[in-house]
């Protein structure tokens, strides 16, 4: 996040105030924190997310805004425009539709854009959504090899699939 | 301890952090592991439909029951608090402010032991906690892994093998790791030697958040810190850079209390008493006077000074004297001047039962 005072260097240090018994936070860089003393607390406005993403992401020229001010999550249907706006991606499929404009802003946030944590223990069983994902990789490899029977069968395979996660809840898809 | 089972079971059950046990626990209230996940299939919680976040509250719900650390916990859903019920979550840390405006279906689960919860519906799906007593980074961590792991098991989770785990905010995505210290450092802040410690710690990649009053003092002596990347490093990375950190910031701050102690003892022991009268016969106090009384007696009783309350009683003494947990005490609501009052009592109340209790009482 961006320094609230400067708007150039990344916000390390948070103050809360409190007034009234209503809170209030202020987050600044370590420079301004230090010229004003690290005693000054929150005077104004409440800080959103928001405002240091669509800062960072003004940093882009005006034809590159424009270019991808219109790029739309295929899922969600997020406009890119509306991360610019909110701070906050639709769905977790936007991290792909958008993933030119997020790569830098990343690398900007973390210093990095790769992970390098766990990951998750699923079941045994491969998450329908990521079997769904596979079939849809096998299917365009079957129809560029003309393949055509094998691609229908794949095909009834994802259609079948598709037919079963219409009945179960989301999220409880092992 | 048995789980509870009730709103009014979790008001009247003491939050493990509050036992100031653990190591370095007279400077480190607590230390807080939280992982951030979300549900492959459903929209983010800003962008999905009421009815998906119902569906999400009852997935996540449902995946606590095939864990051993996290079944037959307590699941309250925000619509069905009331405002003050919401608020006392809040004091507690155990929802955020955007989780407890109660306007949408989210919701808490809390696990029978009290460690682990998970706020359900927040900017995130799941923003799992796992919250220990004192300094315990690879403790909280182990529940945090765990519990993860078993609600992994049945829950189809966002996640790329690139970035990893795919959160609302791109500040949390990677890990969706934020692991903090609640750290009280009176010494130096009395020897002003404070800045050039956070400066420091900020140096470093690592968050600090102060709590800040009125006029700009310093309230408490409470900071919290916690690491700022969730991309390029493991989990385990972010815990031990923090670990190091902590334990250099722990070492300093002892070290000015030996020299506090060395030259101007009798200052300080002054200094803790006064703190501990006013809180044993006040008639009326403002929550932020507490915190800051609280600190001089929290560094008495680290200095071994006899006849002072315990750490619990002064960790209860922070929690229950804010607004929502005197007012649902209390039963009503109260306007700030008669809460003074109500605060006041609650104080000295705690404290004379402290002072009966085992090797209680000033000497």
């Amino acid at each position: 996040m961006l320094c609230q005072i400067c708007g150039k260097n990344p916000a390390s240090v948070h103050f809360t105030e409190i007034h009234d018994n209503k809170m209030s936070e202020i987050h600044v860089c370590e420079r301004c924190a230090e010229e004003k003393g690290m005693h000054t607390p929150a005077q104004q406005h409440k800080f959103e997310i928001a405002d240091l993403l669509a800062g960072m992401v003004d940093a882009m020229t005006h034809t590159e805004e424009e270019r991808v001010g219109h790029v739309q999550c295929p899922r969600c249907g997020l406009p890119y425009s509306s991360f610019k706006e909110t701070g906050r991606l639709g769905c977790g499929e936007c991290y792909t539709a958008f993933q030119f404009q997020l790569r830098p802003l990343l690398r900007r946030i973390h210093g990095d854009t790769r992970h390098r944590g766990k990951t998750p223990k699923r079941g045994a069983v491969e998450s329908s959504t990521r079997q769904i994902q596979r079939l849809h990789d096998e299917l365009q490899r079957a129809v560029e090899r003309e393949e055509f029977e094998r691609a229908a069968g794949i095909r009834d395979q994802i259609r079948r699939l598709e037919a079963e996660r219409q009945t179960t809840p989301p999220g409880d898809r092992a | 301890m048995n789980a509870p089972r009730t709103f009014a079971e979790l008001f009247a059950a003491s939050a493990p952090w509050w036992k100031g046990e653990g190591p370095h626990a007279d400077m480190v209230l607590s230390t807080r592991i939280r992982l951030a996940r979300n549900l492959n299939d459903v929209p983010f919680t800003h962008r999905a439909r009421d009815e998906q976040l119902l569906g999400v509250l009852s997935s996540v719900g449902r995946a606590t029951q095939g864990s051993r650390l996290l079944a037959d916990g307590l699941l309250l859903k925000m619509q069905d608090c009331t405002p003050v019920e919401r608020q006392v979550l809040v004091e507690r840390h155990l929802v955020s402010h955007e989780l407890g405006d109660g306007g949408r279906p989210r919701g808490i689960y809390v696990a029978p032991d009290g460690r682990i919860s998970i706020m359900i519906n927040e900017e995130d799906h799941l923003r799992l906690q796992a919250l220990t007593p004192g300094f315990q980074l690879a403790e909280a961590w182990g529940l945090a892994d765990q519990a993860d792991d078993d609600l992994g098991g049945s829950l189809d989770y966002a996640f790329s093998d690139e970035i990893g785990y795919l959160t609302a905010c791109p500040t949390n995505a990677g890990t969706g790791l934020r692991a903090s210290v609640l750290i009280h450092l009176p010494a130096l802040v009395l020897l002003e030697e404070i800045q050039r410690v956070l400066k420091s710690v900020m140096q470093v990649g690592l968050n600090v958040r102060g709590l800040y009053g009125e006029h700009s003092e310093i309230m408490g002596n409470l900071f919290q810190i916690s690491n700022q990347t969730t991309l390029g490093r493991s989990e385990r990375d972010s815990i031990e850079s923090l670990e190091r950190v902590t334990r250099q910031i722990i070492e300093t701050e002892e070290r000015a209390r030996e020299r506090m102690l060395r030259d101007a003892r009798t200052q300080l022991e002054d200094k803790v008493w006064r703190a501990y009268g006013t809180l044993r016969y006040c008639r009326s106090i403002q929550a932020k006077e507490v915190i800051n009384l609280c600190s001089a007696v929290r560094l008495g009783v680290a200095m071994g000074l006899e006849g002072l309350p315990p750490l619990r009683t002064v960790n209860e003494l922070l929690v229950m004297t804010q607004p929502a947990h005197l007012q649902r005490q209390a039963g009503t609501e109260m306007s700030p001047a008669e809460r003074n009052v109500y605060r006041a009592r609650v104080v000295r109340e705690r404290l004379t039962a402290a002072e009966h209790g085992p090797g209680g009482g000033p000497r």
